[in-house]
């Protein structure tokens, strides 16, 4: 039960929260806070003379580390030079690695993607790859040196769960670093359900950031986090087909 | 000479480097990354890398995503 670590730093939530898609800042700081996130993804894009550097200026302030993603590359080349940039201006190796196929289904592209990893890893970064739900491209990413693997558990911003339990049991199966639920999460149950079935982490965004009451979605999100990993790590009572009173049989 | 920065035109001075070129946005000189003509320059580098006429600046930075 010892905390979660990735690439041999420390992460202090097993929440990892996203920034994407709050309306404003005021909005995205009460759900950071709630979410009790120590660690939150941001993307990179060209400097607006308006916003500057806000968002960076907010999580200095709340002490959260930041996890800089490569969001909108298609491409191992696109990632890499994304990669180097986020380093270059963040001053940290750790990155989500995100090479998407296509934007109807935002879909990992695994070619491009494991390519992208195995540069970066050479290059030293700590390299956290969104992947399909697919354990054999987990195992190779792993492979390459990736410090965690992060499976969808539906595309990003569908909201539909985890539309492949088995697959992500059988990722934590063979899995030797951190595993983290990524993409998919629509609310709390499903979250709990990531980390019953056993991975050490849940990133989400969307269903936080664009649900009605955000800071309260995040305060369920830190509570289903918390109480799915208790539950995985309580060992949960065998299913059984016929009934199995609980009170002591009639005198 | 005539450089792009983020897609946008500027005139800059002959001999006009990476720092100039950020100047000229009034860029932050934290939390920023450059790229000229799709390859990094590093922070240490701003204020000894010339631009050439026509170059493509982009300045990076974190916003809000993922």
């Amino acid at each position: 039960m010892d905390g979660l670590v990735v690439g041999g730093r420390k992460i202090g939530s097993r929440l990892i929260t996203g920034t994407g898609g709050a309306a404003n800042l005021e909005v995205l700081e009460r759900a950071l806070v709630a979410s009790g996130t120590t660690l939150t993804t941001v993307a990179m894009r060209r400097i607006d003379a308006v916003t500057g550097t806000g968002v960076l200026d907010l999580l200095r302030r709340l002490g959260i580390e930041v996890l800089p993603n490569t969001a909108g590359c298609r491409t191992a080349a696109e990632a890499v030079l994304t990669a180097e940039l986020a380093r270059e201006a963040l001053e940290t190796d750790l990155l989500k690695l995100e090479v998407v196929a296509d934007e109807r289904t935002l879909l990992p592209d695994p070619i491009e993607l494991l390519d992208a990893a195995e540069q970066l890893v050479d290059a030293g970064f700590t390299v956290l790859p969104y992947t399909n739900d697919d354990p054999v491209l987990a195992r190779r990413l792993e492979a390459v040196g990736c410090a965690a693997v992060m499976p969808l558990g539906s595309p990003i911003g569908t909201g539909l769960g985890i539309r492949n339990p088995h697959n992500i049991e059988m990722i934590v199966a063979d899995a030797g670093v951190p595993v983290v639920l990524d993409a998919g999460i629509g609310t709390a149950s499903e979250a709990a359900q990531a980390m019953e079935l056993g991975c050490d982490a849940v990133l989400l965004a969307t269903a936080v950031t664009r649900a009605a009451d955000p800071e309260l979605m995040a305060h369920a999100m830190r509570l289903a986090v918390e109480a799915g990993f208790a539950a995985r790590h309580a060992g949960r009572i065998p299913r059984r087909y016929w009934a199995q009173a609980s009170s002591p049989a009639a005198d | 000479m005539t450089i792009q920065i983020n897609g946008t035109a500027h005139a800059l001075a002959e001999a006009a480097t990476v720092a100039d070129a950020l100047a000229a946005i009034d860029a932050p000189a934290k939390g920023v990354a450059v790229a000229v003509d799709g390859s990094v320059v590093r922070r240490a580098d701003w204020a000894t890398t010339p631009l050439r006429e026509g170059a493509v600046v982009e300045v990076l930075t974190a916003v809000q995503g993922g």
